[in-house]
């Protein structure tokens, strides 16, 4: 009788198990499957012209992503300009200066903010920002995409300085030490490289959106010269090519996929080295 | 020569620090009456009133919850950082009232220093720099003052023969003992003239606790020295006067000696014999 019971509850606890592990693997296999794909198809189209040749006009075999790769990095640097230091300021604000009812309401606004569609972040820089420069820029694109940063950056630089024990805040206050040097010298440099970490994924997070591009930088088949143009990004270029009826832009379309997916992959490498790296102090 | 570069002293007039104080007899460092403290609506601390002499060890003890760290966090105006927190009454230190409206809690922290319970050095510092800290970013910046002053406050907390050939190594890696003396440097570093001390080797082993309190009897020389602590024995061993806190309230202050050998309040016999708490 105890044996028969005992046996059952071994069977539920494998079932579970088993269930458990299905589910697990079911995460893994799309990447498996994106991967796969994307080199299948992309790998071959990485060459030098690739990464150095200008797009050829639309019908012509060959060229290369120059100006969207350069783009991209273009954009996402403005982006940063943007994203970074409201977002890091204001995470500051929330973790160290705040009083509780103004943070719930910002916290809130953060949040709502982030579950914004992207392509409502194109339509909202276009009408404040495309309309009265009188045309399309890397400006723009740039506002777009650093506007959606900033939710992303709020909340993991806050959610960082609270990972700072609250001793070492005491300790500093107990030298007479004013409150603004304190959270400057001692309770951003004890979370720096958490911060860090937060805005890496926000960067990752960003590079491959092409929808709040769309109205905003535009795309440009070759150099844009001033950041008051319209200008190439790869996730613009990869929409362009993909819908186009020649096999060779769809190719490239395919190579430039892979790259973002590298872009990506790296940045969260780099992300688990910066983590890797944390001093055992920021576990409270 | 030293307080200059740091800030100006309390804005009323206090006595001025560096001259040096005559030991023990009867002057007052810390003068505290009717200190009602509360968090919210609990009522920490009542009625409390007392005097605390200069260059002595003043010990604080009582069971858990009596509010005897609650009582050392008001010496040094730490509660102005916890927004429920609210203080009445009056402490002066050196005869000026550290609640007074135009006295700079910054300036107070910095005269009145203080050593917590855990060892608390600055993680991303070395163990220079953590002594040097409070000095740096209060704004001093002669170089071999801070440097002078760095060896002189190890020298103190009976540290500098141990770190001195490794002053640049990461704080975190000396042992609890040692960090926490680093701390006592840390605070000694800006030269205060009171001492604070919340429990500050009840998370040491029996030899670094030893090496702790010896380093107390040795600062009592210069400092005023407020020390909360768990354990009856240290109190006995280390301080001068021992005040017994029991739900909020001072039961007893008074010489060690008389504490704990004939106190004259049954609540404190039963205490410091172990009948309770």
């Amino acid at each position: 009788m105890a044996t028969l019971h005992h046996r059952w509850r071994k069977i539920k606890s494998s079932i579970i198990s088993a269930l458990c592990l299905l589910c697990a693997t079911i995460v893994i296999v799309p990447l498996a499957f994106v991967l796969f794909d994307l080199l299948k198809e992309g790998a071959s189209s990485l060459d030098l012209s690739f990464f150095t040749q200008l797009p050829k006009p639309a019908g012509e075999v060959g060229g290369g992503m120059a100006n969207a790769i350069i783009g991209s990095f273009t954009l996402l640097g403005l982006a940063a300009l943007v994203g970074v230091p409201i977002g890091v300021l204001g995470g500051i604000y929330l973790s160290e200066f705040g009083q509780p009812q103004f943070n719930a309401v910002v916290r809130f606004a953060a949040d709502i903010l982030n579950g914004v569609p992207s392509i409502v972040w194109g339509i909202v820089v276009y009408a404040i920002a495309v309309v009265p420069m009188h045309g399309f820029s890397a400006y723009a694109g740039g506002m777009a995409l650093g506007f959606m940063m900033v939710p992303l950056i709020i909340r993991t630089t806050e959610e960082m300085l609270g990972l700072v024990s609250n001793n070492y805040r005491e300790a500093a206050f107990a030298l007479g030490i004013p409150h603004w040097k304190i959270v400057l010298h001692i309770v951003l440099k004890t979370a720096n490289k958490g911060i860090l970490t937060g805005i890496l994924l926000a960067v990752a997070r960003i590079a491959g959106e092409a929808a709040p591009l769309m109205f905003t930088a535009l795309g440009n088949a070759g150099w844009s010269h001033k950041l008051s143009e319209p200008i190439s990004a790869l996730p613009l270029q990869i929409f362009t090519y993909f819908k186009s009826p020649y096999a060779d832009e769809k190719r490239q379309a395919w190579g430039a996929s892979l790259v973002l997916v590298l872009l990506a992959i790296s940045l969260n490498i780099g992300v688990r080295l910066i983590a890797r790296t944390r001093a055992p102090h920021l576990t409270k | 020569m030293t307080k200059d570069t740091l800030a100006p002293p309390l804005k009323t007039a206090p006595p001025p620090p560096s001259v040096p104080l005559p030991p023990a007899a009867g002057l007052v460092t810390f003068d505290v009456s009717q200190l009602n403290i509360w968090f919210g609506v609990n009522q920490v601390l009542k009625n409390v009133s007392l005097k605390i002499p200069s260059k002595a060890v003043s010990a604080i003890i009582g069971p858990s919850g009596c509010g005897k760290s609650t009582f050392l966090r008001s010496l040094n105006r730490m509660h102005d950082l916890v927004p429920a927190a609210r203080v009445e009454g009056r402490i002066t230190l050196f005869g000026q009232n550290l609640y007074d409206d135009d006295v700079d809690a910054t300036v107070v922290r910095r005269r009145v220093g203080m050593v917590f319970q855990k060892p608390n050095p600055f993680p991303t510092m070395t163990i220079a720099e953590n002594v040097t800290v409070g000095l740096r970013l209060n704004g001093v910046r002669k170089r071999n003052l801070i440097q002078e002053r760095m060896e002189r406050s190890l020298r103190m907390a009976a540290l500098w023969d141990e770190v001195k050939d490794r002053l640049n190594a990461n704080a975190l890696s000396l042992s609890g003992g040692q960090q926490q003396r680093l701390c006592i440097a840390r605070a000694l570093a800006i030269e205060p003239e009171v001492l604070l001390m919340d429990e500050p080797a009840s998370a040491l082993d029996p030899i670094a606790t030893a090496k702790i309190e010896e380093l107390i009897l040795g600062l009592k020389k210069s400092y005023t020295i407020v020390i909360v602590t768990h354990n009856m024995q240290q109190a006995a061993r280390i301080s001068d006067l021992t005040a017994f806190f029991y739900l909020g309230e001072l039961v007893e202050f008074d010489k060690t000696n008389r504490i704990f050998t004939n106190p004259a309040k049954k609540q404190t016999e039963d205490y410091v014999t172990g009948r309770f708490g």
